[in-house]
């Protein structure tokens, strides 16, 4: 009696594979397109030629840049002109406290989008000039020097105050970075930041509350609400939401999802964080993983050698 | 068992690789079953001993059970006895009855009687004084206290400070 | 009252009571089985491996599962894979467990559709089996439905809509079926109770009844022989243990089935492990939101070849299709009009049948997946129609095939 066990074994893997190759990686690369990533290198700005001085960039960006008129910035002493509602309902978005835009955000990208946020931020198809479409935040239009040398003092500022990269977190890059319109509601943080905790539950709802009405600003604002992250780093893959951040509108043309200008370290950190609020056991799922395998290969040569010995007084 | 094929060494031996994974599986369970992180992180509550008015019962609540802070009066600060004194709560110049607020009987929860200064437990008719103690049958002992720990003006229920320690280590609490 | 006597062990104090040696006999040592067998007869015995682990794991989930629709994604999604301890573990295991168990199924069903083992005193086997193909498919789909993602809220959308009955309009059962408009919380919670108690129910029931079955006729062989069992089983017990064309189910033919589960569980717990991504579908990460369909719908693989004949046609005759498909395999017995219960390839024209059903039905699956468009959609409608004439077709294969 001749063995087809091998025969039968190749052709029942063989199809298996098969159907597996067609139905995963086959038709998945037939419904969503591979976009390429530039590793960040916002290769359409121009680069920062002038080496800034952050001095003078202070001066600028208290003084005659404006900056300071709608952002605050804790690092230095400038508080919020307005509460985050209030803002929200009045430029539409909450502007960004700017305490570590200098480490969050790629140089090339802030000096653009000191001189031209529309640009920038690649929502000029939303806010176009031409047509009076003004975006909320206005252009710097120089304080009477070389513009570019301002510029280039008032990146260098920013970068001056901000803390070291390495002192950047995860969870720091993605509320910085996302967290004005995006929810995370398995980290607890909402648009306006992390939930606290609240004795009473009038308190706990009058946050909701204000929580809403920012959402409500902010819908008005992008013509819909951004989603919440939590789960973000499970229903779309590591390579999706790289490329995503690095610019929106290469996936999603016309979105109003402007290009956030993070650098490629704190875009990595924004997704380790995703990936903390969606996929928390991820490490201890490989390490339970590892020791499972190797006790099943024991348990299966087990098997076989407990088939062997009933075995031999079969054959 | 008649089987005539030996089960013999190997089957025992896998037999026992089997069970290593039984075991494995069920260490896995137990620890499923097990209350969740977010549960025992929220065992912890912070009292501001700051905001509580003399001589008035409030019920605060930890770990889902009713916890009764009674800021004693000068004139109760006054009468402590000893035994009274060694279960007294003091945080910064005021003095509290603290007590988890359940009958050490049968766990219903007592009534306070301000103007006599004592409980009454309404399901047998179990009695205690503004200290805590038991002075009608049929309640066992005197009010539990929960563990707590004095920060400042602050006390915080569910953490293990020194005068906690003492208390339960003098069996005035179990 | 039955005659008892004094026991002189514990052995004969439970035989007395529950004759437990002569259950023994029957169920495990002189439970005859072929030895002309091959790895594929061990899938019976990793289906029901598999079984048990859809068992325990869901133990574990219900536990901490909710069934409203508020707080079902999040009691998955947060409470059991961020919050309870190994949670990730038992979603996981049940998540695999529940597409590899048709990959099992299937082969298991085609070795029995290869082999002949569903005709000459099999029949009751295999219709047992195919009602478990269904009520496993059942079982699935209501499980679907619990973590309440999108793909949760648009397959069950897209389903109970077939009952409409296309032309029929049947709009009305369909909003019973559902219990409201739309799936809501009372489609959530009747799918529920579908899935953890009446299902897994009739399954055990019905693993119950395939065993039966499958006791009398017992087991076939890799030659469609017909062997004496009581002839050889007499060789086997004299102590020609290698003469004898038979072996014990326990502990011959077990040593061996576990042998065949342990290498399955390697390649099961490495999909469990590290690449789990065809059980558990991205789309469903997203909350059910029932003002939005995805780009792209899909039902999980197994079912794909069953949409994909659903799919090319007119929503009526798509139906009848649809339908067809459902039913055909379970008269395959009466449908295959040859009496010969030997391995297909020496059945001549069966073979090549064999050969094509299973290639179609891979066909079938691929292009289930693939979206509805040019190329695809002709080779899917090309492959719904060959199912169809393939199971017309075979009664006049079979009624010319020689009598061996």
């Amino acid at each position: 009696m001749k063995n087809k066990e091998p025969l039968i074994l190749v052709v029942v893997v063989a199809f298996t594979l098969l159907t597996y190759w067609l139905v995963e990686p086959y038709a998945h690369s037939v419904m969503h397109k591979h976009v390429e990533s530039q590793n960040f290198a916002y290769a359409d700005l121009a680069p920062v030629t002038k080496t800034g001085d952050a001095a003078n960039g202070k001066a600028l960006v208290m003084g005659a840049g404006a900056c300071t008129g709608c952002h605050s910035i804790t690092k230095d002493g400038v508080a919020a002109g307005m509460d985050a509602v209030t803002a929200a309902q009045s430029y539409g978005v909450n502007p960004p406290d700017l305490s570590n835009a200098g480490v969050v955000y790629d140089a090339k990208f802030l000096a653009d989008l000191i001189k031209n946020p529309a640009h920038a931020l690649k929502v000029e198809h939303k806010f176009d000039a031409a047509k009076g479409q003004m975006h909320p935040m206005v252009p710097f239009f120089g304080a009477g020097g070389d513009m570019e040398q301002e510029v280039a003092d008032m990146v260098a500022y920013l970068q001056s105050i901000a803390v070291k990269a390495d002192e950047l977190t995860p969870r720091m890059a993605f509320e910085e970075a996302c967290g004005r319109c995006h929810s995370m509601k398995y980290e607890n943080w909402t648009q306006l930041g992390t939930k606290p905790e609240f004795k009473f539950e009038k308190e706990s709802l009058a946050y909701d509350i204000k929580v809403l009405e920012y959402q409500e600003a902010l819908t008005k604002y992008m013509g819909k609400l951004p989603p919440d992250l939590s789960m973000y780093i499970r229903s779309r893959n590591e390579h999706f939401l790289s490329t995503f951040i690095e610019d929106p509108q290469a996936h999603l043309a016309g979105t109003a999802m402007p290009r956030t200008g993070v650098t490629a370290d704190a875009a990595h950190k924004v997704i380790e964080h995703m990936a903390d609020a969606g996929d928390t056991k991820r490490h201890e799922r490989e390490s339970v993983g590892k020791m499972v395998m190797i006790y099943i290969i024991i348990f299966a040569i087990f098997a076989l050698l407990w088939k062997k010995q009933v075995w031999r007084d079969l054959h | 068992m008649h089987n005539s094929s030996r089960r013999g060494f190997m089957g025992k031996a896998f037999g026992a690789v089997a069970g290593v994974g039984a075991v494995g599986s069920l260490i896995a369970m137990k620890k499923t079953w097990d209350p969740l992180p977010s549960v025992k992180a929220a065992g912890f509550t912070t009292l501001d001993m700051t905001i509580y008015p003399e001589g008035e019962l409030i019920t605060e609540k930890w770990r889902g059970k009713p916890i009764f802070v009674l800021k004693k009066t000068a004139a109760m600060i006054a009468k402590q006895t000893e035994s009274q004194k060694a279960r007294d709560v003091v945080v910064g110049d005021s003095h509290f009855m603290l007590a988890i607020g359940l009958c050490t009987h049968l766990g219903c929860i007592p009534s306070y009687n301000a103007a006599e200064e004592s409980f009454l437990c309404a399901c047998h008719g179990g009695m205690f004084n503004w200290a805590g103690e038991v002075t009608k049958v049929p309640p066992p002992r005197a009010f539990d206290i929960p563990p707590f720990k004095i920060e400042g003006t602050k006390l915080v229920l569910g953490e293990v400070g020194p005068e906690y320690k003492a208390m339960k280590d003098s069996g005035i609490t179990l | 009252m039955a005659h008892f006597t004094k026991a002189t062990s514990v052995k004969d104090w439970l035989n007395q009571r529950l004759a437990v040696e002569k259950v023994e006999k029957v169920m495990a040592s002189e439970y005859w089985i072929p030895k002309n067998i091959n790895f594929l007869w061990a899938m019976g015995m990793v289906l029901a491996i598999t079984f048990a682990l859809l068992l325990v794991s869901g133990i574990f989930l219900l536990m901490y599962y909710q069934p409203d629709v508020k707080d079902a994604f999040y009691s998955v999604n947060y409470t059991i894979m961020r919050d309870v301890d190994y949670g990730w573990l038992w979603r996981h295991v049940h998540g695999v467990a529940a597409s590899v168990v048709f990959l099992i199924i299937y082969i298991h069903m085609f070795t029995g559709i290869y082999y002949g083992s569903y005709k000459k005193g099999r029949e009751m086997i295999w219709i047992s089996g195919m009602l478990l193909f269904v009520t496993f498919s059942a079982e699935a789909f209501s499980g679907y439905m619990l973590p309440w993602g999108q793909m949760s809220y648009w397959a069950g959308m897209v389903i109970t809509n077939i009952f409409s009955l296309g032309g029929l309009h049947l709009d009305g059962l369909v909003e019973w079926i559902r219990g409201d408009y739309v799936p809501a919380q009372a489609f959530l919670t009747r799918f529920f109770m579908l899935h953890v108690l009446l299902l897994p129910l009739a399954i055990m029931g019905l693993i119950g009844l395939h065993f039966a079955a499958l006791r009398i006729p017992h087991v076939n062989n890799q030659d469609g022989e017909e062997i004496d069992f009581d002839a050889e089983s007499k060789k086997y017990l004299a102590g020609d243990k290698a003469g004898s064309k038979v072996m014990r189910f326990a502990n011959d033919f077990m040593s061996k089935d576990l042998m065949v589960v342990g290498i399955y569980l390697i390649f099961f717990f490495y999909l469990v492990f590290f690449n789990y991504g065809f059980a558990l579908d991205p789309v469903n990460f997203d909350p059910a939101d029932g003002l939005k369909t995805p780009a792209h719908i899909y039902p999980e693989w197994y079912f794909l070849w069953s949409y994909e004949i659903l799919r090319p046609f007119s929503v009526n005759i798509g139906l009848i299709a649809f339908g067809f498909a459902q039913v055909i395999f379970m008269l395959l017995p009466w449908l295959d009009r040859s009496p010969n219960a030997i391995p297909a390839s020496r059945r001549g024209a069966f073979s090549i049948w064999f050969w094509l059903l299973l290639i179609d039905m891979i066909v079938l699956t691929a292009m289930g997946k693939l979206p509805p468009e040019g190329i695809f959609s002709t080779i899917g409608l090309v492959a719904a129609l060959a199912f169809i004439v393939l199971w017309i077709a075979l009664p006049f294969i079979t009624m010319n095939e020689k009598k061996v």
